[in-house]
């Protein structure tokens, strides 16, 4: 199969559904002739126009009640929000607007848009550009929020979410624009609330998401050469959240590490964990374990950034001692 | 030309002559800090990415020139300019920019979010329009206790299309507060131009909510010092607040990274504003004219200029990144009184 990157996959995602459908239009900062900082829209302004693949001012709370508006009214905007930290500027127009005007009007009303952003630290981009900022989105209802981790699903997912009548927030991993993965050339979705079970294994299972999926396949292979077998399980969207596929594995494999770049403190890592242990607990031989980014703002300097994220390393000495029995904690 | 501008606008030689051979040198030390900075990241020896100051130096200088060490600024993702204008030194730059112990923020800020407390530099910021609230925050603030500091909000042309603006401007009106709006108009906003993205007058704007208005040529450091001096006069009496549109530009990319940018920026143009708006290589002719200095004075100040230039980079590169334990140092900051106060509480 071919190899494409992220950056590609997202692209043709865009392109393929701006094809079949005219009322899916582009919305965002420098989206058009810059194609956006990260080039992942380059050429789309070529194809469709600026009327469908418009630039706006820096004005993000603006642009994205816009898109709100235009998802009322039968079109289907996609928003660019160039940074995944910038969310915080458009929580009202996303939180209060997007997500409850269906519930609010008994079904009545809904908002089929898509807000693509970003999320990832190791870029040096210090504090205010490098958050993971996807559970404090999960934690609203009536947004749908999907977490890709390679090429593969940044394209599958970005289709489905296009046209799901449901606003979808989609975080795309800013380091892995360039990663490149095997993607069909024929066109396919990805069901969202379908977790992928990226690697099957007996001893542990590793719960892992977007950017955290690589470094998980890399703990389980530092596993393997000790004995331990690691099942990756990557849940690709977490609301919805396929539970079933996560319980289902931890009561074959007993143990359950949950990895994410979120802060680890009210993440989304604390939330698969406590569903495992409501619902897996008589399986456990072991505390189920969360690993997020460490509770600190992303620090700018290298020598302090790296210690923030969870490593393959790091992930498989926790591994290990979940294995071997060391996590017993005193009475 | 500066020269011209300057004497239009009545900015006569009424400082003295050390007074224009700081500014001349503060200009000259950002343009050098500027050149060694991007050298760094060219040579992939910086973390991340920078956005050079380059072609403003007249704005910081003119107005940060206009300010005590108690009036405070607020500075943006372009900040280094600011910064140095605002006093800083280049050591602690340089160290902050590579990331280590010894930068303003002890690394951790890095380029976006340099800030120097002793001068009252409030920081960068990395959130286009990020720091409106603060600066009318630190203007009322500045009311609040009674003293005659004033505040200068730092943003680009780009940042008024913020509604956070719009918000604390009506504030900052109805209240009376010290603080300046500078608006550094470089003709673009990253990859696009400013016309493409601001309907109508920048300066309308502010005079909507009755906020005296300003357009001053940002390549000029006298006129934007003469006119900033005026206003911080009468912001200091409460006749607050101003808002400045400052007609500037940007020499490099929109970052350090931005080099093939002809498909929204001709060559042309640059070349054009670099060699007939350029503010320092202007002032020095100025300054030669008014028989301030001399070629060689000039020439002199920017070679040692850059020679510090050099050694603070050096010093920079071979000082020390911070140890381990500070990643979860500074998240938050010691209450002595508070503690005290609870001790004596019977809780605790
Ligand atoms: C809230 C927010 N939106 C978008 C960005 C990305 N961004 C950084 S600088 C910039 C352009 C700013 O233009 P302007 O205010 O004119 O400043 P200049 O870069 O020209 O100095 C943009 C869009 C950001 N950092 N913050
Ligand atoms: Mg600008």
């Amino acid at each position: 199969m071919r190899e494409i990157t992220l950056s590609k996959a997202v692209n043709e995602a865009i392109a393929e559904e701006m094809r079949r459908d005219p009322n899916v239009f582009l919305i965002g900062e420098d989206v058009a002739e810059a194609g956006t900082p990260f080039k992942v829209l380059a050429g789309l302004v070529d194809e469709f126009g600026t009327e469908r693949v418009i630039d706006t001012p820096i004005s993000e709370p603006g642009f994205v009640g816009m898109a709100v508006g235009a998802a009322l009214t039968g079109s289907r905007p996609i928003v660019d929000l160039m940074f995944g930290d910038f969310i915080f500027l458009v929580m009202d127009q996303l939180c209060n607007q997007a997500a409850k005007a269906c519930y609010m009007s008994g079904g009545k009303l809904n908002v089929p848009m898509v807000l693509r952003t970003n999320l990832g630290a190791t870029r040096r981009s210090a504090a205010q550009h490098s958050q993971s900022l996807h559970a404090l989105v999960a934690h609203i209802p009536g947004l749908k929020v999907a977490m890709p981790s390679s090429a593969y699903e940044a394209k599958g997912l970005m289709k489905t979410a296009i046209r799901d009548n449901n606003p979808v927030v989609i975080f795309e991993d800013k380091l892995m624009y360039q990663d490149k993965a095997p993607v069909p050339e024929e066109e396919f979705l990805i069901t969202f609330g379908k977790a992928n079970i990226k690697r099957e294994g007996t001893d542990i299972t590793l719960i892992a998401t977007s950017s955290m999926v690589q470094v998980a396949e890399k703990a389980a292979d530092l596993l393997a050469k000790d004995g331990i077998s690691a099942e990756v399980i990557d849940p690709r969207t977490i609301v919805p959240l396929d539970e079933e596929t996560i319980l289902n594995s931890v009561r074959k494999t007993s143990r359950a590490i949950v990895i994410d770049e979120g802060h680890q403190s009210y993440g989304i890592t604390g939330e698969i964990a406590s569903r495992i242990t409501e619902k897996a607990f008589y399986h456990l031989d072991a505390p189920v374990l969360r690993m997020g980014a460490m509770d600190v703002p992303v620090p700018f300097s290298p020598a302090l950034e790296d210690l923030t994220v969870p490593t393959p390393e790091g992930v498989a000495d926790r591994a290990r001692a979940a294995v071997r029995g060391e996590l017993f904690h005193a009475a | 030309m500066a020269a011209k501008a300057a004497a239009k606008t009545g900015a006569k030689p009424k400082g003295n002559a050390e007074d224009y051979l700081r500014m001349y040198r503060q200009m000259v030390r950002i343009r050098a800090f500027e050149d060694q900075a991007n050298q760094l990241y060219l040579s992939a020896k910086m973390p991340g990415l920078t956005h050079m100051y380059s072609g403003q130096e007249a704005v910081a200088v003119g107005i940060c020139e206009a300010l005590t060490d108690d009036d405070k600024i607020t500075s943006t993702h372009r900040g280094h300019g600011h910064c140095v204008a605002k006093g800083a030194e280049f050591k602690a730059m340089f160290c902050e920019l590579l990331g280590k112990a010894e930068g303003y923020c002890r690394g951790k800020g890095g380029s976006m979010h340099i800030a120097d407390q002793s001068h009252g530099n409030l920081g960068a910021n990395a959130i286009v329009g990020g720091s409106m609230g603060i600066a009318t925050g630190a203007a009322l603030s500045a009311k609040l206790r009674g003293t005659d500091e004033v505040t200068v909000c730092f943003f680009g042309d780009g940042a008024t299309a913020q509604g956070l603006w719009y918000e604390v401007m009506n504030m900052a009106a109805l209240w009376k507060l010290p603080v300046i709006y500078a608006c550094e108009n470089n003709g673009y906003s990253e990859y696009t131009k400013t016309a493409e993205i601001a309907a109508g007058s920048l300066t309308a704007r502010a005079e909507a909510f009755g906020i005296e208005a300003h357009k001053v040529d940002g390549q000029d450091v006298l006129a934007v010092n003469e006119l900033t001096q005026k206003l911080v006069a009468r912001a200091r009496k409460g006749e607050g607040p101003f808002f400045i549109e400052l007609a500037t530009y940007r020499y490099h990319g929109h970052h350090v990274g931005d080099i093939n940018r002809e498909y929204y920026r001709a060559k042309d143009e640059e070349t054009e504003w670099k060699s007939t708006r350029d503010p320092i290589l202007n002032f020095g002719k100025w300054l030669t004219e008014q028989g301030v200095a001399s070629e060689d004075d000039l020439a002199a100040i920017g070679a040692e200029v850059k020679a510090d230039a050099e050694a603070a980079v050096a010093y920079a590169e071979a000082a020390a990144y911070p140890p381990e334990n500070e990643v979860d140092m500074h998240v938050y900051v010691d209450s002595p009184e508070l503690n005290a106060a609870l001790r004596g509480q019977p809780a605790a």
